[in-house]
């Protein structure tokens, strides 16, 4: 479970994370949404250590990461797995060599045992037969599964996904998005995504956070995003007509 | 101001270059992946360039002694001298910034854009570390390709001496051992490794902190090497007078 409680980030004169507190559970799909800008990238950045906040606390299974040493922080982040927005696979390395890469660094597990685990979660993200394709030669939505399986290679406690079905085409987006929860699931991790996409919104969201200029604006289900009448949020998500029929056919029991 | 902001990243880089180790295996597989892009890969346009260098250098020094007086063995001697102390690991130094340089300021800017670097960050691994460190061990073998630029540009200016009919062979050859102070070999190759350093961490320090797209990449790349060859002038300026002065 990681726990935000009152953080703060700004860049010179732009504060842009303003006092936000809220928790994700374990074993639960969360989404942070919100417009560019919002604050979204930088708030995911924060769970991720890679920026400190000046002010609040975040706690990974209550323990506060601005209070572990430069050693306890790399062995925390050991624990977290990241799909990136790009994939940010290592271009110079085979798919194989980029899912085990993270057990090379930190185990030492032997070469069949490493081959394995590599095996494995490749089949568990349904790719079999790309194991010594270079990122470039292969899909977008291929990209991502090899990004997935590299995140949860090391079976983290806490995967982070920034934007993980932006570029791919919306059969592929729903893949990836069922992927990421039946991984969670199976693997009881604490999940966070940041995305902008309504179909995961109303599909994956067990929690959904939604950031408006640096501030929670609202945050519920993806069973109470249908019936919210925040302003800010109706704004955001129904700004398409088809959105728009799809809350009013939930609200009549349609859907 | 921000250069000296600059100067100060720069020196806590290096310090965050040395700490937390990536393990050996994979460390040892690191270093011999760039001294064969880094080393290896430098020797076709260090041997061009130091051939020529070392012949054009023979030539001029050739066709300014007019004087019946000076003897013939001086071309020798002149080319020695120049190659060993200064064409071989200073020009030579400056290729290599442009090209090695470039290369590591590049390709590490182009992992910073893609977020290849806030993904090893993310996993727990120490980036510079993982990064900078294989390319200063790799540099390590720098004064061996200078030793092979300095055989290299005496033997060009030997050929474009004798047979470019400016020297006879005999003379060429006393004048490369007349006089000869072994320290020149010493000075030059404390010179080299410096100058590995600086090409393996100033590249990598504009790569490492870019910010920007691909065609910020381009201007790292350069700027990269501007830099790199600034501060290897004033380290060789510096070297010479407290080795020679």
């Amino acid at each position: 479970m990681i726990t935000v409680d009152n953080i703060h980030k700004s860049f010179g004169e732009n504060h842009v994370l303003k006092g936000i507190s809220t928790s994700f559970e374990k074993g639960k799909t969360s989404l942070i949404i919100g417009q560019s800008g919002s604050g979204k990238t930088v708030f995911l950045k924060c769970l991720l250590g890679l920026f400190t906040p000046e002010k609040g606390v975040i706690a990974y299974d209550n323990s506060n990461y601005a209070q572990l040493d430069i050693k306890q922080q790399r062995a925390l982040r050991e624990q977290m797995g990241m799909v990136f927005q790009g994939s940010a696979l290592f271009d110079s390395m085979s798919v194989q060599d980029n899912v085990r890469f993270p057990l090379d660094m930190f185990t030492s597990q032997g070469t069949s045992e490493k081959e394995d685990r590599v095996n494995e979660v490749l089949k568990r993200v349904n790719l079999v037969n790309a194991h010594q394709k270079f990122p470039s030669e292969i899909s977008g939505g291929m990209q991502k599964r090899v990004a997935i399986a590299r995140a949860i290679v090391m079976n983290p406690k806490y995967l982070f996904c920034d934007e993980p079905n932006s570029g791919l085409d919306p059969r592929t987006a729903i893949l990836i998005d069922n992927l990421i929860q039946e991984i969670t699931d199976e693997y009881q991790m604490t999940t966070v995504i940041n995305t902008h996409d309504m179909n995961s919104v109303m599909e994956i969201g067990e929690k959904i956070v939604f950031l408006k200029e640096g501030y929670k604006a609202w945050e519920g289900t993806h069973r109470e995003i249908f019936k919210t009448d925040n302003q800010a949020v109706t704004d955001f998500v129904y700004s398409s007509e088809l959105f728009k029929k799809v809350r009013q056919m939930y609200l009549e029991g349609k859907a | 101001m921000t250069h000296i902001t600059t100067i100060g990243q720069y020196f806590i880089m290096i310090k965050e270059v040395f700490k937390k180790p990536t393990k050996w295996k994979m460390m040892r597989s690191l270093i011999l992946k760039e001294i064969d892009e880094l080393i290896y890969g430098s020797m076709g346009i260090v041997i061009f360039v130091s051939f020529f260098i070392g012949g054009v250098v023979t030539i001029q020094t050739a066709l300014n002694l007019s004087s019946p007086l000076i003897p013939k063995n001086l071309i020798g001697f002149a080319a020695r001298q120049s190659v060993i102390l200064e064409f071989a690991p200073t020009f030579t130094s400056i290729i290599m910034a442009g090209k090695v340089g470039s290369f590591i300021t590049s390709s590490i800017g182009s992992m910073r854009v893609t977020e290849q670097i806030d993904a090893l960050e993310v996993m727990g691994v120490n980036s510079l570390n993982y990064l900078v460190f294989p390319k200063i061990i790799a540099l390590l073998m720098y004064p061996f390709v200078i030793a092979i630029a300095m055989y290299l540009g005496i033997f060009g200016g030997f050929l474009a001496g004798v047979f470019g009919g400016f020297t006879t062979a005999a003379d060429f050859i006393e004048g490369v051992r007349i006089d000869f102070i072994p320290f020149h070999i010493t000075y030059a190759f404390i010179k080299t490794l410096f100058f590995a350093f600086i090409i393996a961490t100033i590249p990598s320090y504009h790569g490492y902190y870019m910010k920007g797209g691909a065609l910020e990449v381009g201007k790292a790349s350069t700027t990269s090497f501007v830099w790199t060859a600034v501060v290897i002038i004033i380290t060789n300026y510096i070297l010479t007078q407290l080795l020679l002065g």
